[in-house]
């Protein structure tokens, strides 16, 4: 994989490993890392505090001083965008790798095993994928109330089962390989034969899909912070911002329509990554064969 | 070889069975071998003879469901493999018992680092630490006859030719050096030049560490080689074991007489060659008695009908036939 080459490898390995990427790959990085960047580094890209209302520039069109302009509270649009991005890359990210990270290892588990254990996870996944999504969110939130726990929550319930289907395929297809019974020949144990031998063979889609996933999770974020179930005000989220911004959008366009650019960058610069990638580990699983 | 008579690996009576939608085989049907320390059994039979069948079962590595071992015992140095709880017997296959398999280009992982695949073992059985596994990791392919292994062990599987993989897969099988190597048809997948740099290869490591070696194969002249003994499989018997002179100079089963006669011969005599008449026997439906029955020149109404067990004809040879005077008459 990309990723584990760069960890390990020397710089010169991983300016040739750039050198492979694709064109979108490469552009979808750069955006990416612009992005994270701005968002590690609010406090000095911002100019103004997030937070801060001031009553005498509310409503200002995008200007010299004020880049995105300023909402109905005289706050400045363009800092709320760059501390937004601190919450939207953030939790999209939790909600996104945490149940990559068990859903993989529970669809190892599962392929890897078959019989009993196959049949009881599997069960358990369609019953968690037969919950209808929004349903179970409004109801976490009845309970537990309105804000990015009752996300998580709701999310790790489910978001899990796409990983450990990919995992469970690619590993039906991955056990049955000369390597894994050379690893068994040498006395590993199982736990290992899994997670050290057959698991960088099959993360592979699961890395491919989390990105597409990845997306589509801060689409979710913020679609839910715009219905009041994810993040509240006066947090800078996207979404929330598009909510707040909605009631003007007619007379000043901006204070909707720039947090929600912000989340269509966002989204693309994925989208990029997602495509490059999905070729770049095809074609190193293809120099590999 | 070795003065020490008492064998390091026996197998006894062991049968494999496998449940196939249509009904029970037994792709090991009372086998028995013996290998004593320094000293290399080959395994000769045609395909689905049940020799891969044998290493696994020896390694406990048969997948259950559908394989069973159903009877027999595996004695390795006095204890009996079978009877071993699963820790102990993965402490045998990581450090005692080694396996190299027919092909180099799938047996070693294909996105892990050569260099990591061989020290994994030395770190998980032996406790090593990170460079004390690398530098041993290093000697190892540096024995095995691979050029620079300072910079190799970096690279990739894919970067490497079969036979310098099957190099590698061999180093990695000799790393805390076992008693006892299983090698399943370690040359098939290899071009011929190779082929024999790799089995001298398992010699000389053979000749080093005085380990036993059970050489499995379908080639008759790489057993011819290499083998003190030889033991030739059909139909998940053993059929005729010998030492190598004994059975290649007076073969004891038709069977064994057959495959020889299938050889071309490199002396150049313009001899045609003779196959064996009929097809290898369904595992589902066999005659009780000898399976090699319906195509044996030799056979006659009783060796289809009772079991053939084998027999002790000359010191060391045993054969499965019931008939061995008849194939002296014949050869004559």
């Amino acid at each position: 994989m990309p990723a584990q080459a760069i960890l390990v490898a020397a710089p010169g390995a991983v300016l040739r490993e750039i050198g492979r990427w694709s064109i979108t790959l490469k552009i979808g990085s750069l955006m990416l890392l612009v992005i994270v960047l701005a968002g590690i580094f609010a406090p000095v890209v911002a100019p103004f505090d997030p937070y801060f209302q001031d009553y005498d520039r509310v409503l200002l069109p995008p200007n010299g001083t004020h880049l995105f302009g300023t909402d109905q509270l005289g706050r400045d649009l363009f800092s709320r965008v760059i501390y937004g991005i601190r919450i939207d890359l953030v939790v999209g990210f939790i909600i996104t790798f945490v149940p990559m990270i068990y859903g993989v290892a529970i669809g190892a588990l599962a392929g890897y095993y078959g019989g009993v254990l196959d049949g009881v996870l599997m069960r358990l996944l369609d019953t968690a994928i037969a919950f209808p999504f929004l349903v179970l969110i409004i109801v976490v939130i009845a309970i537990l109330g309105p804000g990015v726990h009752s996300i998580y929550i709701a999310v790790f319930l489910v978001a899990w089962t796409m990983y450990a289907r990919l995992a469970r395929a690619e590993m039906l297809v991955e056990r049955s390989k000369d390597y894994m019974l050379a690893a068994k020949t040498l006395g590993y144990p199982t736990s290992r034969i899994i997670f050290r031998h057959a698991l960088p063979n099959i993360i592979g889609s699961s890395v491919v899909f989390s990105m597409a996933d990845f997306v589509l999770n801060i689409l979710l974020l913020s679609g839910l912070s715009f219905l009041g179930l994810g993040i509240q005000p006066p947090e800078p989220e996207w979404g929330a911002m598009v909510a707040e911004g909605r009631d003007f959008i007619f007379e000043n366009w901006w204070i909707c329509t720039l947090p929600g650019l912000a989340i269509v960058v966002a989204g693309t610069s994925l989208s990029l990554i997602g495509d490059g990638l999905a070729r770049r580990l095809g074609q190193r699983h293809q120099a590999i064969l | 070889m070795n003065s020490n008579n008492n064998p390091l690996l026996e197998v006894r009576g062991l049968v494999t069975e496998f449940s196939l939608e249509h009904g029970v085989i037994a792709a090991n049907a009372d086998v028995h071998i013996r290998v004593r320390a320094g000293e290399t059994l080959g395994i000769v039979g045609e395909s689905g003879s049940g020799k891969s069948v044998l290493c696994r079962a020896i390694l406990r590595l048969i997948p259950s469901p559908p394989g069973l071992i159903s009877a027999g015992e595996v004695l390795f140095d006095g204890t009996d493999l079978l009877a071993l709880s699963e820790a102990e017997m993965r402490r045998v296959r990581g450090t005692r018992i080694k396996m190299v398999f027919q092909n180099p280009m799938t047996s070693l992982n294909p996105v892990r680092r050569i260099g990591d695949q061989i020290t994994e073992g030395l770190s998980v059985h032996y406790g090593m630490g990170k460079a004390e596994a690398r530098a041993e990791g290093v000697e190892l392919l540096r024995r095995v006859g691979i050029p620079s292994p300072e910079t190799r062990v970096r690279e990739y599987p894919h970067q490497w030719s079969g036979g310098m993989l099957q190099r590698a897969v061999i180093a990695m099988a000799m790393a805390g050096e076992p008693q006892l190597l299983l090698a399943d048809e370690p040359t098939t997948a290899l071009d011929v030049t190779i082929q024999d740099q790799i089995l001298a290869l398992l010699l000389e490591l053979q000749e080093r560490t005085h380990m036993a070696m059970l050489l499995v194969s379908h080639d008759l002249a790489v057993v011819a080689e290499t083998c003190d003994q030889v033991a030739v499989m059909y139909a998940g018997r053993i059929m005729e074991s010998a030492s190598t002179k004994a059975l290649f100079e007076a073969p004891m089963h038709p069977y064994t007489v057959g495959l020889m006669n299938s050889i071309p011969d490199m002396a150049g005599t313009a001899a045609r060659l003779v196959p064996i008449p009929g097809q290898p026997p369904d595992l589902l439906h066999l005659a009780p008695g000898c399976p090699f029955a319906p195509r044996c020149v030799h056979a006659s109404p009783d060796c289809a009908e009772t079991p053939i067990a084998l027999s002790e004809i000359a010191p060391g040879h045993h054969t499965a036939c019931l008939h061995p005077e008849r194939i002296s008459a014949g050869a004559s």
